[in-house]
């Protein structure tokens, strides 16, 4: 069958951004996944932060691997253009087209299987390159597609669908990114779009490499007893550290918080993060007390959520190659070629 | 008093320097050559080099050439041994009435190792030892010290080598006179100790002209600056590696920006091969021309994402510098063993285009208009390089442009087209060619976007695993394959005087050794037709040029007949008459190798059959 289109009429009072887009515009095709699936809650969460955000859908490109997680690109922003490439090869595919045009919005989606498993590598070297990109990964536990066995991120005695115990130890990604050197690492939950709305805007804009691992319930195949990884489970252990909001500019505060528990992080350029804390101790400015904090909940059966680290001075790969301002797909002839006389020049020193 | 007369020759004769591994022969060795070269005498030289830093041996060819006969030659007339691990080797490689130069500061054992050769000993570490107290420089000043003496044995003029130091340490004046004293210092010992000179000699000539020497590596990666290459991402792997540090190289030479001094280039170390391609695929599906360099490992690697450029039709150019295969194969040797793989890459039905340079001129070329290529047909190129000429340095050709060729970027509708509400089908063949237009990400606000994907679609992008809808699909990209032989380098044929019965079809780093075999075969009153390949998919003239001939000599540097495969599947040609002639044990393929395998089967076929005698 051929993807279901959605009709594209649009209800005449529907608010409009700042551009004058409508929800609808960051819109994709009706999604193929299963009901009450927590990807599809991410797709709607992605098109609500780039509604807010007002980013034209075509200054995005959005790339995935393989996997169920990897479809959603369709799902949302419609204008823009998608890459569906390989098995845990995202990274890389969005690593070059950054690499060619630095001026678009690079949004990396991916999955448990597709990063922790397979893609593992490229993971971890896109992040260590600090490739300017939101990369999120749909974190589930289980392969969907191919019907339920466990992926690396499913937590060691949790149970499969089938009553199989998982014996493996997991791979914390969130955890990793840290290691990684990645500037901006979060956790959310697909079942709580306020947090997780803020969460990807912020991301957005962060000049350098953003890294957001959403647990995302599979319906079909992890969400019963014994998972890690179900809605129940997910709620009963969500240990939120701070709440955030997402800000152009910065405005005066005026709700009513306890001293020292409100924070603003200024971004690159200029819009705000405000950051309430939820746990009085959390900084997410530190790398590495957050790495401890990470597992210490850990060790005790906590799923700790919220903007773990951000490094707001961060700068990208194109920082480290000093690549020209002007994108590379855009340099002609003239930029490029060093043309007959400077070849004549090289031809006579290799006499 | 040898048995057989000392060699004599003059311009054209083999040198072999047999060295350690990491002692800094190989500057001094290229040095010998570059002299000769500078005398106006081509030169041929050879690094034969192991996988290793330091310790294991190596070898320096050099082949003088008046002729200018660019191949491996085979047999050393002259042997610089200075590797104790290999003496039994390479005094048994001399030819008969050749000559064995070596370190006779610890002597020979008692008996000549040969007596059909001419032995000169020196006592080079006696006289660096003398000289020098630091021992790296006693090693490397060594190497100097024989060029010099060798200079007087082989009548090369000090003053062309001294004007080479000269250059090699321009700025560095401390290390520039101690080398040129060196030079000097081994030259006078020959000169008053040894039997100079020897019966083969350099004479100055006029035969290397505008000629200029350089490695194929180099040359591409040029080629890729000039074709408009802004990402290149690789993992290192020998032989490729120096073709991404040439290209760092160059661009940093050519494409920084005099104003602000950022680059207008982006080159990626990747962590595998696997993540350079995806990188070159990101990149070219963004509108960036965009290559990797990788050898035989690396493609294998890369199978996954070369089918998906295939399929999902995203430009990429791929250097593959072949070496000695299967798996690790003999990674410091030549094949061109790859040249299957590369054309049927990734799993399903794929068929990918070819080029096959023959020296570092072409690779240049070749390395320029796969970038056009690759636009123009959406689709991997790959430019087959191997060892031999990508880490040999070439006399060729000086390289070529023309300022008024502008980068053809194939297909791609613009924002004008798209707003003046020109139909876009990412896969909707409007030409006939099977090549469609793209749109590059963020071109327009509401029309071109697309979904790109390894799976199958219909014309406009859209998911689909309907039937027919990947039938018509898989017949355009075939059609596209067909569309693309009108873009590539036609075969180059060459005619012998008379109609010959019989012709040879070669390739690749072949080329430069058939121009001497033919010259030796001719020699020999045998002439054949050639036609060397320089890309796949084949042109109509290869099926022409075989249906033409009886026999057809298919010469390749690999075991399974890779080419003649490749004829057999792809051209309706009677497979008996291409008779296989292989090379493959990892060292160049030489003349005399393809004039005695040409030459002793058209002698079976020309043994005359026995009459029957009439009643």
């Amino acid at each position: 069958m051929t993807y279901v289109a959605k009709p594209t009429l649009h209800h005449p009072e529907l608010p409009r951004n700042a551009l004058g887009f409508t929800h609808r515009d960051y819109e994709g095709s009706v999604s193929t996944l299963c009901a009450g699936c927590g990807h599809d809650s991410i797709s709607s969460a992605i098109i609500q932060a780039f509604f807010e955000l007002a980013i034209p859908p075509h200054r995005v490109a959005k790339l995935s691997g393989i996997g169920c997680s990897s479809k959603t690109p369709t799902y949302f922003l419609g204008d823009s253009h998608g890459f569906n490439s390989v098995h845990g090869r995202m990274p890389s595919v969005l690593t070059g087209a950054n690499l060619a045009n630095r001026d678009l919005i690079y949004l990396g989606v991916s999955g448990d299987g597709d990063s922790a498993s397979i893609g593992l590598g490229q993971f971890a070297h896109s992040l260590r390159r600090g490739v300017n990109m939101v990369y999120i990964v749909e974190n589930n536990g289980v392969y969907g597609l191919t019907k339920g066995q466990f992926s690396a991120t499913a937590d060691k005695g949790s149970k499969s669908k089938r009553g199989v115990v998982n014996s493996d130890a997991p791979i914390d990604l969130a955890l990793l990114a840290l290691q990684l050197g990645a500037s901006f690492v979060a956790r959310g939950f697909s079942g709580d779009k306020r947090q997780l709305v803020p969460l990807i805007k912020a991301a957005v804009e962060h000049r350098g490499a953003a890294f957001i691992d959403v647990i995302s319930p599979c319906v079909a195949f992890n969400n019963h007893p014994g998972s890690t990884k179900s809605y129940d489970y997910v709620r009963e252990h969500n240990e939120a550290v701070n709440s955030l909001d997402f800000m152009p500019t910065r405005q005066e505060i005026v709700a009513d918080y306890a001293p020292g528990s409100v924070r603003d992080i200024v971004l690159h350029d200029g819009s705000v993060l405000r950051l309430r804390k939820l746990h009085a101790d959390y900084d997410p400015a530190d790398r590495l007390v957050a790495m401890d904090y990470l597992q210490q909940r850990n060790a005790v059966g906590e799923i700790v959520t919220g903007l773990l680290y951000l490094n707001a001075d961060a700068t990208d790969l194109h920082t480290a190659l000093n690549t020209v301002d002007t994108p590379l797909n855009q340099l002609g002839e003239r930029d490029l070629v060093p043309g007959e006389a400077a070849l004549e020049k090289f031809n006579a020193s290799l006499r | 008093m040898s048995a057989t007369a000392p060699i004599r020759r003059t311009n054209d004769f083999v040198v072999k320097f047999a060295n350690v591994n990491g002692s800094g022969s190989a500057s001094a060795n290229l040095l010998f050559a570059k002299s000769i070269l500078r005398m106006g005498v081509p030169v041929a030289p050879r690094n034969i080099f192991p996988s290793n830093i330091q310790g294991l041996p190596t070898w320096f060819e050099v082949r003088v050439s008046e002729a200018g006969w660019r191949g491996r030659r085979g047999g050393v007339d002259l042997m610089v041994a200075m590797n104790p691990q290999t003496w039994d080797q390479d005094v048994k490689e001399v030819e008969p009435g050749g000559y064995l130069f070596y370190d006779s500061t610890r002597p020979l054992s008692a008996s000549r190792p040969r007596d059909d050769i001419t032995i000169i000993g020196m006592p080079l570490t006696e006289i660096c030892n003398r000289e020098y107290t630091d021992p790296r420089q006693r090693q490397l000043f060594k190497n100097i010290v024989y060029v010099g003496a060798l200079s007087a044995l082989l009548e090369i003029e000090p003053e062309v080598i001294a004007e080479l130091i000269g250059e090699q340490y321009k700025g560095k004046e401390a290390l520039l006179k101690p080398n040129v004293n060196a030079m000097h210092m081994g030259r006078a010992y020959a000169q008053n100790n040894l039997d100079c000179p020897l019966g083969i000699r350099v004479r100055r000539a006029n035969a290397v002209g505008e000629k200029i020497f350089i490695e194929g590596n180099s040359a591409a990666a040029l080629g890729c600056v000039y074709g408009g290459a802004t990402v290149a991402a690789w993992y290192p792997i020998t032989p490729s590696s120096s073709l991404a540090e040439a290209f760092t190289r160059h661009c940093r030479k050519f494409r920084t920006d005099a104003g602000t001094g950022k680059a207008r280039y982006a080159i990626v170390q990747a962590e595998d091969e696997i993540a350079s391609i995806g990188i070159v695929i990101g990149a070219a599906w963004n509108g960036a021309r965009a290559f990797t360099c990788t050898s035989g490992p690396g493609i294998s690697l890369m199978q996954e994402f070369i089918g998906l450029a295939y399929f999902a039709e995203i430009p990429a150019v791929l250097f593959d510098v072949q070496r000695g295969s299967p798996s690790t194969g003999m990674p410091t040797r030549t094949q061109q063993a790859d040249i299957l793989s590369c054309a049927y890459a990734s799993h399903g039905d794929t068929k990918h285009v070819l080029l096959f340079p023959d020296d570092p001129n072409e690779a240049f070329d070749f390395a320029a208009l796969a970038f056009d290529l690759a636009d123009r047909l959406q689709t991997p190129i790959f430019v087959m390089l191997d060892l031999d000429i990508g880490m040999q340095d070439w006399l060729c050709e000086p390289l070529k442009w023309d300022d008024t060729r502008r980068l053809d970027r194939g297909k791609v509708m613009t924002y004008e087209q798209l707003e003046a509400g020109k139909e876009f089908g990412r896969y909707l063949d409007v030409d006939g060619d099977g090549i469609t237009y793209r749109t590059l990400p963020g071109t327009h606000p509401h029309r071109g976007s697309y979904f790109t994907r390894g799976t199958s679609r219909d014309r406009y992008a859209r998911y689909t695993e309907d039937g027919a809808t990947y039938v018509d699909n898989m017949q355009r990209l075939l059609r596209k394959f067909e569309s693309a032989r009108q873009y590539l380098p036609q075969p180059v044929r060459r005619s012998a005087p008379g109609a010959a019965r019989a012709g040879a079809i070669y390739f690749g780093s072949t080329g430069p050794v058939m121009d001497e075999t033919l010259a030796v075969l001719a020699a020999q009153g045998v002439h054949l037709d050639t036609l060397r390949v320089r890309a796949f998919p084949f042109h109509d003239a290869v099926a022409d040029f075989i249906a033409a001939h009886e026999h057809v000599f298919v010469v390749e540097q690999n075991r399974d007949a890779q080419l003649r495969s490749m004829l057999v599947n792809e051209l309706a040609v009677e497979s008996a008459k291409l008779i296989p002639v292989l090379h493959y044990d990892g060292t160049p393929i030489t003349a005399r190798f393809i004039a005695r395998e040409i030459g002793e089967r058209l002698a079976m076929f020309n043994v005359t059959p026995i009459r029957k005698v009439a009643p």
